[in-house]
């Protein structure tokens, strides 16, 4: 898929929606995702993001709206798709009461791999994901790195083109999630596209580019570093004893010009809509217990504050 | 789509599974062989040795001859004699005995005069005690003649005579309905479990984005139950020739046909409930419910024939049923297959409507 500038996309939403009964679970997100990089949905829990993913590989069918994946029309061109996309399900999927060569070998045989080269791409990938002393392993007995080890071998078993990942490091401790990455940059040298689901900030900054959705709905979207550059805020931290900053945090929060107030150990993190010429003055004039600030660097945190603000705003008007 | 190479993917993976499910791979083979051995051995129609007790008031010969007689037809074990009537109602209640034998002082004269000569009181909240004791009421024995010596008169005016079965042994009548229930019981569960798993612990997510079709996985997953269906079969056949003299007396090839339908009914029916449910033991619940009324409404262990009207319609739409009688004709009586065209009907009907029902349902599942 190719735009008029040129520019190559794996996949490309237009408008899509999704609704179950009276809940929007995705509305009318229109993306456009370059192939060959990593592309990171950003969103906690229940916000449309596996609705999203699954949307795009055609386990679910739209209530209105367009996607393309891989230049095919989904749901339509599902079955087209279905070889050369690889997919990561949140829950792991592989069977837990066979070994990992059993549930490799099934995969292989179900992706269609000609039995001539099945063993040695088997091979190939043991080595390749740390698997080697596994191989006659019941998988339910393997840790949770190792089982992502394993789903991820099973998911590229094909050499998609595409590979989507929902959520895969939710259940792995953080050593097993920075391994993970390394092999999906693996993955993106070799060429593949990859779509990944996270609520992790460390994820998501990792990742070329990355859509920040909340409540079905697109709220940012872009390069991490140029989303916090361009944040359209500027961030102060603030000190003081644990039990002031629980009262001055509330004070703050209810300023229009306050998006987000966060408390780090000993500190507050303030956030301002920019448009001041003199915030840190401005700060401490209109909250005079705050005492010296500083500014800092927006993180990929604040990006995410900013972008879900109105929706608490609203949420909070209504309470 | 049905591509050869994915559905052997799919009943290779299953094996696999079952081999290391060792709870499943052991009631494969363990319920056929224990139910077998609980109904042939342990259930018996016919009732012997009822414990009894007696009252004789008359103390004549002739009481004394009959009491002789009771205890030598085996139906009653006589224990008991108690000096009044009132001892042998007490027995009763306390279920110290199930029937009780009071002969009254004018046995001699009510015999003279034709009048019921005495009284046998059973346990009425045990049916099958009191109908073993009934059917005492029609021997010879009661009927009140001048004489005695009842085994000078002509038998029973009718005369009944088993053709199949001459020995009316129960374990021949169990055994072919026994398939009926033992391939409901285990198949229909196995089934539906086996499909619920798969979207219970998610990897029928990942299986529907890879190119295998849902066909090809429905036919996967369903061949290796057949087989255990028909492994089952034999081995019920096998034990019951060998263990409890069972007579085949039908085509080998009819009740192979037949057994293969009732396969493909209750896999079916599997389906149907997978279908409906979220989780393993939802699908263990449903099947529950299906299976008692398969129990006790096919003919298995209650006559068809007692049943009250709405009992019998149920009883009618229960594939069990038909494959009750189909197997009890071919395999006792002999019959052909062709000559029990209902039945098969039936169980034909029942597999295109449960088979297009479950594939409705998965189509609409299958998205969404």
């Amino acid at each position: 898929m190719t735009d008029a500038a040129g520019r190559n996309y794996c996949i490309r939403t237009d408008k899509l929606t999704r609704k179950f009964g009276d809940l929007t679970a995705v509305d009318h997100l229109s993306l456009n995702i370059p192939a060959g990089e990593i592309y990171g949905f950003l969103g906690p829990n229940g916000s449309g993001k596996s609705t999203s993913i699954r949307l795009i590989c055609g386990l679910l069918s739209p209530s209105s709206g367009k996607v393309e994946a891989l230049g095919y029309s989904i749901p339509r061109q599902a079955e087209k798709l279905k070889s050369r996309l690889g997919y990561m399900t949140q829950k792991f999927s592989l069977y837990q009461d066979l070994s990992v060569d059993e549930n490799l070998r099934f995969i292989a045989s179900i992706q269609g791999l000609p039995k001539k080269i099945r063993e040695s791409r088997i091979r190939e990938l043991r080595r390749q994901f740390h698997l080697e002393k596994n191989r006659d392993q019941l998988t339910g007995t393997m840790s949770g790195g190792q089982k992502q080890r394993l789903a991820l071998a099973a998911a590229i078993i094909h050499n998609p083109s595409l590979l989507i990942l929902d959520e895969p490091t939710s259940a792995v401790d953080p050593e097993s999630r920075r391994e993970f990455w390394e092999y999906l940059f693996e993955l993106v040298g070799q060429g593949m596209s990859i779509l990944v689901s996270t609520h992790y900030m460390d994820e998501a900054e990792r990742c070329h580019r990355l859509a920040i959705i909340q409540k079905g709905r697109l709220r940012a979207e872009g390069e991490p570093r140029k989303l916090m550059s361009g944040l359209g805020a500027e961030v102060f931290l603030a000190h003081g004893r644990s039990d002031e900053l629980i009262h001055w945090r509330k004070e703050l929060v209810s300023h229009n010009d306050i998006p987000g107030c966060t408390q780090i150990g000993n500190s507050l993190r303030i956030m301002i809509t920019s448009g001041r010429k003199n915030p840190e003055a401005w700060l401490s004039s209109t909250f005079p217990f705050l005492g010296k600030v500083e500014q800092t660097r927006p993180n990929l945190e604040d990006v995410f504050v900013k972008a879900t603000h109105q929706d608490h705003i609203q949420e909070e008007g209504r309470l | 789509m049905i591509r050869t190479d994915k559905i052997r993917a799919m009943v290779y993976k299953e094996l696999k599974q079952l081999q290391r499910d060792r709870l499943t791979a052991a009631m494969v083979f363990g319920i056929p062989v224990m139910q077998l051995l609980l109904f042939g051995f342990a259930i018996n129609y016919n009732v012997r040795n009822i414990p009894a007790a007696w009252c004789d008031q008359a103390e004549s010969v002739k009481s004394r001859q009959i009491i002789q007689d009771i205890q030598a037809g085996q139906v009653l074990d006589l224990q008991i004699q108690t000096r009044t009537p009132e001892e042998l109602r007490q027995l009763i209640q306390s279920g110290k005995v199930r029937a009780g034998v009071l002969i009254p002082q004018d046995l001699s004269s009510r015999l003279q005069d034709n009048r019921s000569s005495f009284q046998i009181l059973t346990d009425g909240s045990s049916s099958v005690v009191t109908g073993a004791v009934t059917s005492l009421a029609s021997l010879p024995l009661y009927q009140g003649e001048h004489s005695i010596d009842y085994r000078n008169q002509e038998a029973l005016p009718i005369q009944v005579l088993p053709l199949y079965n001459p020995e009316q042994r129960t374990a021949v009548e169990v055994i072919p309905g026994l398939i009926g229930i033992i391939l409901t019981m285990t198949l229909m569960l196995f089934t539906a479990i086996a499909l619920v798993r798969e979207t219970e612990h998610g990897s029928m997510e990942m299986l529907i984005t890879t190119p295998v079709s849902p066909m090809e996985i429905i036919i996967g997953k369903l061949l290796p139950y057949i087989g255990i269906g028909i492994f089952q079969t034999i081995l019920v056949f096998l034990l019951g020739i060998l263990v409890f003299r069972l007579p085949v007396n039908g085509r080998i090839t009819d009740i192979a046909l037949a057994v293969l339908m009732f396969i493909s009914s209750t896999l079916s029916m599997g389906l149907l409930i997978s279908s409906f449910v979220k989780t393993q033991f939802q699908a263990v619940q449903v099947s529950i419910f299906i299976l008692l009324p398969s129990i006790l409404l096919s003919g298995f262990v209650f006559p068809y024939e007692g049943m009250p009207a709405f009992a019998r319609g149920l009883s009618k739409i229960l594939p069990v049923t038909h494959f009750i009688e189909l197997m009890r004709g071919i395999v006792l009586r002999g019959a052909g297959i062709a000559e029990m065209p209902l039945q098969i009907g039936v169980l034909l009907l029942f597999i295109v409507i449960t088979m297009s029902l479950a594939w409705l349902r998965m189509r609409n599942k299958q998205l969404d």
